[in-house]
């Protein structure tokens, strides 16, 4: 009974979602083409040719590097505004509700839709953040937040940080921290106020009580929330693809799959990269969840 | 009393701070839809010349870029009615074909002993861990050599495996608080297992049933990357996320007129999210407050 009931979802998980990733580990063996993708079947002559070809290309490195570059800041920048949201919205005031439905709008709005007016509104011609910037800001010239290769340094130190790669990633922090912001909001209503209370009376500061009584509880959520928020940006694909198109430093490694993937029509290659992110990924959080141990279980 | 001095300037200086805080995140939170809304019934011309504008002048509100984003190719606009239709019939689509699927599932994960009922969840979840771009390449060479490529019924199945996990997890928490005992005492006056999940199980979860298709309803409406791998060689299959993505890399197509198609994209959305944010806040949070 209870496999009767199932199967249909264990069915369309395996054919759409099992399968597909075999069939890419055998497809990045392969040396398959879009052009002579009609005459190769399911087993073919498999080599190592692709991860030699992918590894030791120029660029693949770089995009790696950017990819971590990306996932940690968007991840941090993320949480960090989460927590700061979820802070300054904790105490009750008329009209919270509605303020905090609001915060949630960039994480459930349209990705197409969002990212269409932010790069609208950083345009350099006409965007609306470059007329005030240059306007009131001071700024000598616009800035080509999305088409600007050029890095930014910090005390004088250029980094790997392109201008562009700062832009999306502030974009990431921007779109995901309502995620953050929703499940600190839940966890913080389960700390009993009686424990602050009893801080209070001791004569704990507000920060002393963050320090000390609220952050501790928190953080078992946070670590859960860095690992899928930086899973999830780690994968990202569609933010950098519609901002920049993966140019001037954005380059990340699912733009490159995709680039290969249609661009070139080398599904070998495609599939030997997407492959290596997804092991690279699979380290990474394995050695995460190694260092600070066993956090519980999202579900 | 260096003590109470300090506590007494954390609490001025957070005092001034969090309203502060809370006002610069509503304006970075709200301000871009409002700018979508408002370039979207401005003259493109008034845009270029005035860039800094915040507000509507007077005389300026322009609905034709509505008319202009909406027409069909033929009448000379941009044909996002037949987007829309796509868009809706593939959310639609991936609703119904999502909850026929993942009722019965979550249902049995949650009620229903049999070997690896554990095993299941975490198979299914940990699936999702491997990048979309990745089961992106399989999915494309496959969905060519069959010729189901540029269908929308392909691109359908394809969602419901992506929402597959999340629905059955959001679904079977809520299956866990509907106490067994109910159908058994159902059991007791004569039903079936099936009989009892149908005429008392399913009523009693319908909240829940409700916010997960909406909830599934909104991913499929804004999913981008499938949609651009699967429909993008024949425009009157574009969805309208696609529609929108392409157009704004075309120097032909006015910006206010794309930022009218933006609003069309935005407002469905928006819409079902006020109407369910309770239920769906709650819904995907249960359980992270047991941590």
């Amino acid at each position: 009974m209870g496999y009767l009931l199932i199967s249909p979802t264990a069915l369309i998980v395996f054919v759409m979602v099992v399968l597909p990733i075999l069939w890419t580990v055998s497809l990045a063996f392969q040396d398959v083409h879009l052009l002579n993708l009609s005459t190769t079947g399911v087993i073919g002559d498999h080599s190592l040719d692709n991860f030699t070809e992918v590894l030791t290309s120029p660029g693949f490195i770089d995009a790696l590097v950017t990819t971590l570059i990306y996932s940690v800041l968007g991840t941090a920048c993320a949480i960090g505004v989460g927590v700061v949201a979820a802070l300054a919205l904790r105490a009750p005031f008329r009209g919270r509700g509605l303020v905090r439905a609001c915060m949630l709008i960039p994480y459930v709005a349209p990705v197409v839709a969002a990212t269409f007016v932010w790069t609208t509104m950083l345009n350099p011609q006409f965007g609306v953040v470059n007329h005030y910037g240059t306007t009131l800001l001071g700024w000598d010239d616009p800035i080509a937040f999305l088409s600007s290769a050029k890095p930014v340094s910090i005390f004088g130190i250029e980094t790997h940080v392109s201008v562009s790669l700062l832009t999306v990633i502030l974009f990431e922090g921007w779109r995901s921290f309502p995620f953050a912001f929703l499940f600190i909001t839940a966890r913080m209503q389960a700390i009993p106020e009686t424990l602050e209370e009893a801080a209070t009376v001791d004569g704990a500061t507000p920060s002393q009580r963050f320090r000390y009584i609220v952050l501790p509880q928190l953080l078992p959520t946070l670590a859960v929330l860095t690992v899928l928020r930086f899973i999830w940006t780690f994968n990202n694909f569609d933010d950098i693809y519609l901002l920049t198109g993966g140019g001037s430093g954005t380059q990340v490694v699912a733009v490159r799959v995709y680039d290969y993937l249609i661009n070139r029509g080398d599904i070998g290659a495609a599939a030997a990269q997407a492959l290596v992110l997804a092991a690279i990924l699979a380290i990474l959080v394995t050695a995460y969840l190694k260092l600070f141990g066993r956090s519980e279980e999202v579900s | 009393m260096s003590g109470l001095t300090r506590d007494n300037i954390e609490r001025r200086l957070f005092g001034v701070l969090r309203p502060v805080i809370i006002v610069l995140l509503l304006v970075i939170c709200l301000f871009p839809f409002y700018y979508m809304v408002f370039l979207s019934f401005r003259p493109l011309d008034a845009v270029l010349q005035d860039p800094g504008a915040l507000w509507p002048q007077a005389g300026e509100i322009d609905l034709s870029t509505y008319k202009e984003v909406l027409a069909s190719t033929e009448s000379g606009g941009q044909g996002f009615l037949i987007f829309i239709r796509n868009s809706a019939v593939v959310a639609v689509g991936t609703v119904v074909l999502s909850l026929l699927v993942a009722i019965p599932g979550a249902y049995a994960v949650s009620r229903l002993d049999f070997f690896g009922r554990r095993q299941i969840s975490a198979v299914f979840l940990g699936v999702y861990f491997f990048p979309a771009i990745l089961l992106a390449i399989p999915l494309f060479v496959f969905f060519t050599r069959i010729g189901q490529r540029g269908t929308l019924s392909g691109l359908v199945v394809v969602y419901v495996a992506q929402v597959a996990a999340v629905t059955i997890y959001m679904l079977r928490n809520y299956f866990d608080t509907i106490p067994p005992s109910l159908e058994e005492a159902a059991a007791i006056d004569g039903c079936t297992r099936l009989q009892a999940m149908r005429q008392i199980s399913l009523p009693l979860a319908l909240p829940a049933i409700a916010s997960n298709a909406l909830f599934v309803f909104m991913i499929a409406w804004n999913e981008f990357l499938f949609a651009l791998l699967f429909l993008v060689e024949n425009r009157s299959r574009w969805t309208v996320s696609l529609g929108l993505s392409q157009l704004s890399g075309s120097i032909e197509v006015p910006t206010t007129v794309l930022m009218a198609g933006a609003v069309i994209l935005t407002v469905p959305i928006i819409v079902l999210f006020f109407v369910s944010e309770r239920w769906l806040a709650g819904g995907l949070t249960a359980g992270a407050e047991k941590g």
